[in-house]
């Protein structure tokens, strides 16, 4: 796992994509420690909160080339061959996007103690700007995540990130596009039908098995049908609730306000283990097809 | 070394392999030979843990490669089609990475790349960056990384493609002397390959093994038939009158030659000596010279051949096959 983890470190600062997340998250931190801190009250966690949209396009840039150009220049084989667990291969690259998320926040955590010595009345509170940090740590992780599991599923470099960057935009702006989607139990319904064929469809995307595809599917939407028809006033605003729970980005609101949300870290190592989940299934199933 | 029984895979409706059962001992070098499309790749990347089967077991080491992967991968160094190399690295980087994902001890670290640079001959290049290296160079790294950590199998997917004349002799001189010690698999449609570097042959056409033995059974085993050349100082006819009823011939063309000769190409069902001294004495009770009398063995490539078109189908097939399809085709728009 340590060889995988130096070699994934190696080409992430060895490109450019390292640098340039570091360059924009040290550019960011300035300007808005500029604004915020500097200018107004001594506030360290909006520095961060307003940081997290970086994350649109770091992730992108970190993630786009970890598996996809492994597939592209069939170094995958390679990686097949190894008397290594595909869960070590993929945790060894996670480790190390985490490594490169972290150099910069590294430098960040200067910032606060910085602060502090120049101003002489208040300052900026330890505890809460450090838990910003975390959380921004914490937030990166889950959706670097995400970033792997897409680059697992591409073989091209350029649309593993474009596909990462419209997942990362669809997650920023989802707590305003649930907004517009009426909570009436019988959109709530329609929605969830047409996810149960798109899950149907990505079924037999993955399994090619038409059979259990159409059947799970249809059986779901059957169940569903049943709850409706059972419970029918408590769809009304099921649709919204359930989209508004999967908003990553909102989760760090909190940070912002200085509350220190246990909750929400746990959430995001949630998210983090789903996908790497997901990835390593992504890998092990390339074994059945191609 | 190396079990596998039953081992069939299918892509979709295509099957690109179907109930492959062989068994590979300790100490030889096995030639996987077959036309393009046989089989040889996917078989390989099964072997190598890198695909799975639709159906089968395979063993390696006693290591059932689906069941305990990590086990039976550690005994085996792999050189896929094609090499899986990072460009950004240079060999030496490259070469440390793959030894040491491969858990081979920091101790031994420098030795081993060392030997497997000297082996594989990219000490003088060691330095640079992969991406600026020609192909028999980047070949000759992928052999490297399929030698580290002192692999008991070594898998070669047709590993002389892309060298020049005098790194093709030097890579089968390796793989002969690696074969000593160790098992290596290579796969090539090359049969000159076979012959000077393969102990023992496992003929695959249509994803099933046709034919196994060493190279010298397999033309022994198919040598059901022998041809023969002649040219003869006689006109077309007269030459084949007099060889048609000869004991043993069983087809005979003739054509003319230069001048008053006439070449005959004879088939003959006795592979005997005596087969020789008949066709010579039945041309010379009819006065005929024999200006030439050459006898043509079943070569490997005979076999392969034979084995090849002996399976009507549209796909694959040996290249006499395919070009006589395709002057067909020719033929008739």
């Amino acid at each position: 796992m340590t060889a995988i983890y130096e070699r994934e470190l190696d080409s992430q600062l060895n490109g450019l994509t390292g640098y340039l997340y570091g360059a924009l998250v040290l550019l960011f931190a300035g300007i808005y420690v500029m604004v915020y801190s500097l200018e107004g009250s001594p506030d360290f966690t909006s520095v961060l909160y307003s940081m997290t949209f970086i994350l649109l396009i770091a992730v992108p840039l970190l993630t786009m080339r970890t598996i996809a150009e492994e597939r592209h220049q069939r170094t995958d084989q390679l990686l097949y061959s190894l008397p290594l667990s595909m869960t070590r291969i993929v945790l060894g690259k996670y480790f190390a996007l985490l490594t490169v998320m972290a150099m910069p926040l590294a430098l960040v955590c200067v910032y606060p103690l910085v602060l502090n010595a120049l101003t002489t009345a208040g300052g900026v509170a330890l505890k809460s700007a450090y838990g910003a940090i975390a959380a921004f740590f914490f937030l990166g992780a889950a959706l670097a995540a995400i970033g792997l599991f897409i680059s697992s599923l591409m073989e091209n470099v350029g649309l593993a990130a474009g596909a990462c960057f419209v997942v990362m935009l669809l997650l920023y702006f989802l707590t305003p596009l649930a907004g517009y989607i009426s909570s009436s139990a019988v959109v709530s319904l329609i929605s969830f039908t047409v996810l149960m064929a798109l899950f149907g469809f990505i079924l037999w995307r993955l399994t090619r098995h038409g059979g259990v595809a159409v059947g799970l599917s249809l059986a779901l939407e059957g169940a569903l049908g049943a709850c409706y028809l059972l419970w029918p006033d408590r769809f009304s605003g099921l649709f919204v609730q359930i989209v508004e729970q999967l908003a990553v980005f909102d989760r760090f609101d909190n940070f912002a306000y200085d509350i220190f949300d246990i909750r929400a870290l746990v959430y995001y190592v949630t998210v983090a283990g789903v996908f790497l989940f997901l990835t390593v299934q992504s890998m092990e199933r390339r074994r059945w097809a191609s | 070394m190396i079990q596998v029984s039953h081992l069939t895979k299918r892509y979709g409706s295509q099957t690109a392999v179907e109930d492959l059962n062989f068994t590979v001992e300790k100490g030889a070098v096995y030639g996987f030979l077959g036309p393009n499309g046989a089989g040889k790749t996917t078989t390989m990347n099964i072997l190598t843990g890198c695909l799975a089967a639709t159906e089968g077991q395979v063993t390696i080491g006693g290591y059932d490669i689906f069941e305990q992967p990590l086990q039976a991968k550690g005994l085996v160094g792999y050189l896929p089609e094609q090499p899986p190399l990072y460009m950004g690295m240079t060999p030496r980087e490259y070469l440390s990475f793959v030894a040491r994902a491969k858990g081979v001890p920091i101790r031994k670290l420098d030795d081993q790349l060392d030997y497997v640079m000297g082996v594989a001959g990219v000490e003088q290049v060691a330095d640079r960056l992969i991406r600026n290296l020609s192909k028999g160079y980047r070949q000759r790294v992928g052999i490297a990384q399929a030698l580290l950590g002192e692999p008991q199998v070594i898998i070669l997917d047709e590993p002389t493609v892309g060298l020049d004349p005098l790194q093709i002799v030097e890579i089968r001189q390796l793989i002969r002397s690696l074969g000593r010690e160790r098992t290596v698999i290579l796969s090539t449609h090359i049969l000159s390959e076979v012959q000077t570097v393969c102990d023992r042959v496992l003929m695959i056409h249509k994803g099933r093994l046709v034919a196994s033995g060493t190279p010298e059974e397999l033309e022994r085993q198919f040598a059901g038939k022998v041809t023969y050349r002649l040219t003869v100082k006689a006109g077309p006819r007269e030459a084949r009158e007099a060889v048609e009823p000869v004991p043993g011939v069983t087809e005979v063309t003739a054509r003319q030659g230069e001048g008053d000769r006439a070449e005959l190409t004879v088939s003959a069902s006795d592979t005997g000596p005596d087969m020789d001294e008949r066709l010579s004495f039945a041309l010379s009770d009819k006065r005929i010279p024999v200006l030439r009398l050459e006898r043509e063995q079943a070569s490997l490539e005979d076999v392969f051949l034979a084995l090849a078109q002996s399976d009507p189908g549209p796909a694959g097939g040996g290249e006499k096959k395919a070009r006589r399809i395709r002057r067909g085709k020719e033929e008739r728009s």
